[in-house]
């Protein structure tokens, strides 16, 4: 991979993605092949807003690799509390760590902060942004339920701020893929992303609703609307309600419809679809250590 | 005033920008980092009569000669400029602008929450597009109203 930085999917070819998921299905396969595959190797945690499960996935990555972590902690009780910057914190930690995971609040926040180290930097999550490693545990899943080339999916939920749509739209113009989204008119595709998928010649089918699309879908991405989005509850519950899914509504969908959703859930999916064969979700969340593995063992072995 | 009366006030040295669509004149000031402090003498023709714009404005900046790559930028808000640099009276070299492929530090990204708009050691850098900028940063499009978004 020609990548020093992970910081959108943009950057990722179809050859670079087919390249870390074939690594992660070789570690699915045979964890104890790459037990000690980077031994002393050190990760960098840097995140600055709360991301347990992200976090706590990339932990049990390294050291499923031999390595280990430092950890800047939380940062009401780092030196970023005192006003340092970004760029400050970063060129300080490069020298603790032989990769580095940032997650910030800012969008554009990793993209700075990988000019400013020349250890491998990933971006876990910047505000609104991207989500890089999150789309390649997504199209991880996909893979193994449903195939990435011919496929039909259907995004639905938050695609204007959710990071996890963004860059997996971006990264599935790599595949032959029909991809529809599905939200509110008010939280459409955002003009960037729009631009990237039109740049890459793919058509953007959008709807307010699900049903008419649902019996095509191989694979249904569900994402949580917040509540933050709405000027009010009331508002927030009638938008809301209209994107939630359950059991009965999947009846009309294809047997082998694949669910996913980035978790944590709140109420968008019902814990009846927990139990048919659609729900994937737990899978895909299971599914970031090997992915995680393949990209940290990639970009510490340099070229492969 | 007209051309005719712009020729009157024909500078020895410097640069004269022409055919900058009509009221845009203190913008292109404002990119090219032109606010009089550093003593050029510039002087500025605004909404003056032109058949290809209807209305245009004329910078003409004295005793400096502008780069290429300064007056590329131009081409954000007036891509119908015509650049000549003026050399004893008489135009030495005439220059269209170009689109960069790139501009830096010359706008704020639109987009609040964007790490380029915080409190860090980044100059703001844009994409150019072919209507538009992106930035580099939080890939927000700005299509409309570049000028508001100019840094002074
Ligand atoms: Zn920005």
């Amino acid at each position: 991979m020609r990548h020093d930085h992970i910081t959108s999917t943009k950057q990722l070819s179809r050859g670079d993605i087919e390249a870390i998921l074939d690594r992660a299905s070789d570690i699915a396969a045979d964890p104890s092949a790459y037990a000690d595959r980077q031994e002393d190797a050190l990760l960098g945690l840097l995140f600055f807003e709360p991301s347990t499960r992200t976090k706590m996935s990339f932990s049990a990555a390294i050291k499923r690799l031999g390595g280990d972590i430092v950890d800047m902690g939380p940062v009401d009780s780092s030196s970023v509390k005192k006003g340092e910057s970004l760029a400050d914190t970063v060129r300080v930690v490069e020298g603790y760590a032989d990769a580095l995971v940032v997650r910030h609040p800012s969008e554009g926040s990793a993209q700075m902060a990988s000019e400013y180290v020349d250890v491998p930097l990933i971006n876990a999550g910047d505000g609104a942004g991207q989500h890089p490693t999150q789309t390649l545990l997504d199209l991880y899943t996909i893979r193994e339920s449903a195939g990435l080339d011919g496929l039909t999916i259907g995004i639905m939920g938050d695609l204007k701020y959710g990071r996890t749509v963004h860059s997996l739209a971006q990264a599935l113009t790599n595949f032959d893929a029909s991809q529809h989204f599905v939200s509110p008119e008010s939280l459409k595709l955002p003009r960037n992303v729009r631009y990237d998928l039109h740049e890459e010649g793919s058509s953007i089918k959008e709807h307010t609703d699900l049903e008419t699309i649902l019996p095509s879908l191989d694979v249904l991405y569900v994402t949580r609307i917040q509540q933050e989005r709405f000027p009010d509850e009331s508002e927030y519950r009638a938008v809301a309600g209209e994107y939630q899914i359950d059991a009965d509504l999947l009846s009309a969908a294809k047997d082998d419809l694949t669910v996913m959703h980035p978790l944590p859930r709140v109420d968008e999916i019902a814990y009846d679809v927990d139990e048919t064969s659609h729900a994937k979700y737990f899978e895909q969340a299971h599914n970031g250590v090997p992915v995680r593995m393949a990209l940290l063992d990639t970009l510490l072995e340099g070229e492969p | 005033m007209t051309d005719r009366e712009l020729r009157v006030s024909k500078i020895e040295n410097g640069t004269v920008i022409d055919h900058i669509p009509g009221g845009q004149a203190l913008n292109v000031l404002a990119i090219l980092g032109i606010d009089g402090t550093s003593g050029e003498v510039v002087s500025i023709g605004m909404n003056v009569p032109s058949d290809r714009l209807g209305r245009k404005d004329v910078v003409k900046v004295e005793d400096r000669e502008l780069s290429q790559s300064e007056l590329d930028v131009l081409s954000l808000i007036a891509p119908a400029a015509t650049i000549n640099i003026i050399r004893g009276y008489e135009v030495a070299e005439k220059h269209r602008v170009e689109r960069p492929t790139e501009v830096s530090g010359i706008l704020q990204c639109s987009n609040h929450n964007c790490i380029s708009v915080d409190d860090e050691p980044i100059t703001p850098r844009f994409e150019v597009l072919d209507d538009g900028v992106r930035c580099v940063y939080c890939d927000t499009i700005i299509r409309d109203d570049l000028p508001a978004h100019i840094l002074v």
